[in-house]
C-alpha cells in the first residue's frame, strides 16, 4: 500500500467486474470528492486573501447605503410615536369617519408624544405628504401636555379646526404604517388624494421629473462631447512618439490632479460675463460692452464645466486601448485599396470600441451624480437631481426623500447599464 | 518599558478624563473664528476646560446623523434657529435650563436680558445675522438704491442681481418690495394668493439674477462687477467691505434677522461641562466680545452696549450690527414656525418656478 501510494497511475483504479468504476484515490476516496476538497481548502485560502477587501466593502459601501436606501420606503415617524390611532387605522378601512375611539387614541397619543419629546418626529413625517401639519402637532402637542378632557373630538377642534380636514386623516392613515410608497410617488411629482388615490402634484410644484431628465439627457450631451473632443487628443496621444506623447499626456493630467473645485472657479473666471473671454471679445471689438455673452450660470455653463472636467476619463481608457492597435491594420487596409476613411471607419475605430465604452460609461455614470458644478455654475436652468438630494439631505432634513431620489437614480443607472451589457457586452469595457 | 507606561496613560486618560473637556461644533470660517476667540480661548483660560472645536457646513446635519446613530462625540454646536427649533421638537436635543443663565451685570434677570425668543426650551442665542441688500457702490454714479423696491428696479438701477438659492428670504424680500408691510409678511405668505404674488414680484427680475449657493458667492460676485446688487448675509458683505476694502454698501431697510445659538445633542458625553460652557459663553461680556470678531449682533439687551470697536481698528462695530437701533426701523423677524411648516412646499414650488 505504501508503495501504491507513490504511484501516480494507482489513483485510477478499476474493480475486477470490468464495469465502469468511481475514480478514487490511493487511499480509497472518491477522487471527485478528494478533488473538491483540494480545491475547496485553495478557494478557502483565496476567500481569506479577499476577506479584508469584501468586509471593508460591506461595512463602509453596501451597509451604510442599504441603510440609506431604507429610509426611502421606511419611515416609522408617525406609527411608532403614535401607536393607539395607528391601531385604529389598522382595525378600520379606508374612508371610515373617525369615531370616539379614534379621537380618544389620537388625543391620547399626541399626550404621549408630546410627553416623549417626540411630536416633533410625528409633525415632521405628516407633513411631508402634507404641507402646514407641523405646527399643528407641535402646538398641539404643547397644549395637551397640560392636560386634556373628553369629548375629546371637541377638545381637539377647540385648539385647532385643522383637526376635522379630513385630507389630514387620511394622511395620518398613510402613515400609519411604517412601510410607505409615498417618498417614491412624491419623486415622481405625484400624491395621493383624500380618496387614497394617486394623482399629480400640482403644475407649480412639478419639478423631479423635469429634473431627472435633464440629467440623463445633460449626461449623455456630455458623453458625446467628451467622445467628440477627446478621441482626437487620445489619437494624437497614442500615434506621438513616446517622448512628445509623455509631454502632452501631462497636459491631460494636469487638469485631473487639479481640485474640482479650482477647476469649477476657474471656469467661473473665465466664462462671467465680466470675465476673460468677454473681455477679449470686447476689446477685440466683436460684440459691444453691453452685449456681453452669458455663458455661465446656466445650462451652457454647467455643459463646459462637466465636459472640460470630465474629458480625461474619457481620454485615458481611450487612449489606453489606442496604444495596443497595431498600426500594421490600416496599412494593410489602405494597401488594399481602402480610402483613408473606409480604413478609419472599418478597421481602425471598431478596434478603439472597448476604450470607447469605458469611458463613455465612466464619464456618464459620473455626470448622472454631479453635484458641486451644476451648483456653482448652473444657475437656473443647468441644475441636476443630485442638487435635490443634497437640499434634502442638508436643508430639509428629508432624508427619506433624498434616499428615494437617489434609490431612483441608482435603478435607472442600473437599468442603462444593463441595457448597455445587452447591446454592447460588458466583456468588451477596456481600462486598459 | 516607558513607552507601555505612556500608552497606560493615554488609555487611563481616555477611560476617565483627567482633564474635563468640551467637543464644539461649530462653522468655520470668520464666524467659527469669533468663537474660537471670544468664547473658547477665554472659557480655557478661566476654567481649564479644554474646548475642542470642529466645523461643519451645517452642524445640524452631524447631530441628526449622531444621535440616530448612538454614538454622539459633540458637547456643544452651533446650530440655526430653524434647525434648533426642529432638532428640539424631534428629541435630538437635550433642554437646557434657562436658570444656569448668568443675570446681566446690572442685575436684570438672563430672561428678561435676552431678546424675545432667543432662549427655548433646548436653545440659547449667541448671535443675530440678518440677510441684507448689498450694492456696489462703483456701479451706481448717481442715485444709490435704498430700498426693496429698488433692489427688483432694474431700469433705475440696471445691473444682474445675486440671490441665494432656495425659497426662504426671497419670497419675503419680494412681498416687502411689492408694498407689503414688514409686519404682514408671513400673514400674506401663508395664503395661495400671497405666495403667487411673490412669486410675480421675483418673475419681474427672474433672467437678471444670478442665484448664489455658498455664502462666499455674492461678495465675490460683487466685487467681480458680475452683479451691482446682492442679497446676502450681512457678516460676508461687511468682512469684504472691511478687511478687503471693497466699496460695498448695505442697506438695512428691509433686512431679515435670524438667530444662531447653542444646542447640546441628545446623550452628550460631558453634559455637565457643556452646560457650564453655554452659562458662560451666553453672559453678556463673551458675546460682545464676540461682536467685534464679526458683524452679528449679541441677543441680550445689556450686551450691545458692550460691544467695542472692530477687532484691530479703531472704528467702532455698533452701527453695522443688524440689532443697532438704526438699522433696524424696518427689519422683518424671520418666522421659524412658518419655515418648519412650508420649507419643503415653498421649496419645491421654488425649484419649479426656477426649472420652469
Amino acid at each position: 500500500m505504501a508503495n501504491a501510494a507513490l504511484d501516480p497511475h494507482a489513483a485510477i483504479a478499476t474493480t475486477a467486474s470490468g464495469a465502469p468504476a468511481r475514480l478514487t484515490t490511493a487511499d480509497g476516496k472518491p477522487l471527485a470528492r478528494a478533488l473538491a476538497r483540494s480545491q475547496s481548502k485553495a478557494r478557502r485560502r483565496a476567500f481569506l486573501l479577499v476577506a479584508p477587501l469584501l468586509a471593508f466593502i460591506l461595512i463602509t459601501f453596501v451597509v451604510p447605503i442599504g441603510q440609506m436606501l431604507q429610509r426611502s420606503f421606511h419611515n416609522d415617524g408617525f406609527s411608532a410615536n403614535m401607536p393607539q390611532v395607528s391601531a385604529w387605522f389598522a382595525e378600520t378601512p379606508a374612508g371610515t369617519v373617525p369615531d370616539d375611539a379614534a379621537w380618544a387614541a389620537l388625543a391620547a397619543d399626541l399626550t404621549a408624544s408630546a410627553e416623549a419629546r417626540s411630536i416633533g418626529v410625528v409633525g415632521t413625517r405628516i407633513n411631508y405628504d402634507m404641507a402646514g401639519t407641523r405646527s399643528l402637532f407641535t402646538s398641539t402637542g404643547r397644549k395637551v401636555r397640560r392636560g386634556i378632557e373628553p369629548p375629546y373630538r371637541e377638545a381637539l377642534l377647540e385648539i385647532d379646526e385643522e383637526w376635522g380636514d379630513p385630507q389630514l386623516w387620511s394622511v395620518m392613515r398613510s402613515a400609519s404604517t411604517a412601510v410607505t410608497s409615498n417618498f417614491y410617488l412624491a419623486s415622481v411629482d405625484r400624491t395621493r388624494n383624500e380618496m387614497g388615490e394617486i394623482v399629480q402634484v400640482p403644475e407649480n410644484r412639478r419639478i423631479y421629473l423635469t429634473l431627472f431628465w435633464r440629467t440623463f439627457w445633460l449626461s449623455g450631451l456630455i458623453t458625446a462631447l467628451t467622445f467628440v473632443l477627446g478621441f482626437p487628443i487620445a489619437h494624437l496621444l497614442a500615434t506621438l512618439p513616446m517622448r512628445k506623447s509623455n509631454l502632452l499626456m501631462i497636459l491631460v493630467l494636469l487638469p485631473f490632479w487639479t481640485s474640482l473645485l479650482v477647476r469649477t472657479t476657474s471656469w467661473m473666471v473665465l466664462l462671467q460675463q465680466q470675465g476673460v473671454i468677454n473681455d477679449i471679445l470686447v476689446w477685440l471689438g466683436i460684440i459691444g460692452d453691453g452685449q456681453r455673452l452669458q455663458m455661465i450660470y446656466n445650462q451652457t455653463g454647467t455643459i463646459i464645466a462637466m465636459t472640460h472636467i470630465l474629458l480625461p476619463f474619457m481620454i485615458l481608457p481611450l487612449y489606453s486601448v489606442m496604444r495596443t492597435i497595431n498600426p500594421s491594420y490600416v496599412r494593410a487596409a489602405r494597401s488594399l485599396g481602402a480610402t483613408s476613411w473606409t480604413a478609419f471607419r472599418r478597421v481602425y475605430f471598431p478596434q478603439t470600441l472597448p476604450g470607447l465604452g469605458a469611458g463613455a460609461m465612466l464619464v456618464f455614470i459620473l455626470a448622472v451624480g454631479y453635484y458641486i458644478t451644476p451648483a456653482l455654475v448652473g444657475g437656473s436652468s443647468g441644475q441636476l437631481i443630485s442638487n435635490m438630494i443634497a437640499m434634502h439631505m442638508t436643508d430639509t432634513l428629508n432624508w427619506s426623500m433624498a434616499a428615494a431620489l437617489a434609490a431612483l437614480l441608482l435603478g435607472a443607472v442600473l437599468v442603462l447599464y444593463w441595457l448597455y451589457d445587452r447591446l454592447v457586452g460588458v466583456d468588451n469595457l477596456k481600462l486598459g | 518599558m516607558k513607552r507601555i507606561l505612556m500608552l497606560g496613560t493615554a488609555i487611563g486618560m481616555t477611560a476617565a478624563p483627567a482633564m474635563a473637556e468640551v467637543n464644539l461644533l461649530s462653522w468655520g470660517g470668520a464666524y467659527g473664528n469669533s468663537h474660537l476667540e471670544a468664547y473658547a480661548k477665554p472659557f480655557m483660560a478661566e476654567t481649564g476646560t479644554e474646548v475642542v472645536m470642529s466645523d461643519a457646513d451645517n452642524p445640524a446635519t452631524p447631530i441628526k446623523a449622531q444621535v440616530e446613530a448612538g454614538n454622539v462625540s459633540i458637547d456643544v454646536a452651533s446650530v440655526e434657529y430653524a434647525d434648533a427649533v426642529r432638532l428640539c421638537d424631534e428629541g435630538l436635543v437635550e433642554p437646557i435650563d434657562p436658570a444656569i443663565l448668568k443675570a446681566a451685570e446690572d442685575g436684570t434677570a438672563a430672561m428678561d436680558d435676552f431678546i424675545d425668543g432667543a432662549v427655548t426650551e433646548c436653545f440659547v442665542g449667541t448671535d443675530v445675522y440678518s440677510m441684507v441688500l448689498a450694492f456696489n457702490d462703483e456701479a451706481f454714479a448717481d442715485a444709490k438704491p435704498a430700498t426693496p423696491a429698488d433692489f427688483f428696479d432694474t431700469e433705475g438701477f440696471p445691473g444682474k442681481r445675486t440671490m441665494r438659492k432656495g425659497a426662504k428670504f426671497n419670497l419675503e424680500l419680494a412681498l416687502m418690495a411689492d408694498g407689503v408691510p414688514a409686519d404682514e409678511v408671513y400673514d400674506t405668505l401663508a395664503t395661495d394668493e400671497g405666495v403667487a404674488r411673490a412669486f410675480a414680484k421675483l418673475d419681474t427680475i427672474k433672467d437678471d439674477v444670478i442665484w448664489w449657493e455658498a455664502g462666499a458667492q455674492p461678495p465675490q460676485l460683487l466685487a467681480d462687477g458680475e452683479v451691482s446688487m446682492a442679497y446676502a448675509f450681512n457678516g460676508r458683505i461687511f468682512n469684504a467691505a472691511q478687511a478687503d476694502g471693497q466699496p460695498f454698501e448695505i442697506i438695512w431697510d428691509g433686512q431679515i434677522f435670524e438667530m444662531e445659538g447653542w444646542v447640546i445633542p441628545a446623550g452628550a458625553p460631558n453634559l455637565e461641562d457643556a452646560l457650564e460652557f453655554v452659562a458662560w459663553t451666553t453672559a453678556p461680556a463673551p458675546q460682545a466680545r464676540a461682536a467685534e470678531f464679526i458683524s452679528y449682533g449679541p441677543p441680550r439687551r445689556s450686551a450691545a452696549a458692550m460691544v467695542g470697536n472692530i477687532e484691530g481698528t479703531d472704528q467702532p462695530m455698533g452701527p453695522h450690527l443688524p440689532t443697532t437701533d438704526a438699522n433696524m426701523t424696518n427689519a422683518l423677524g424671520s418666522d421659524l414656525e412658518f419655515w418648519v411648516d412650508h420649507d419643503a412646499e415653498l421649496n419645491e414650488r421654488f425649484n419649479a418656478w426656477l426649472a420652469g
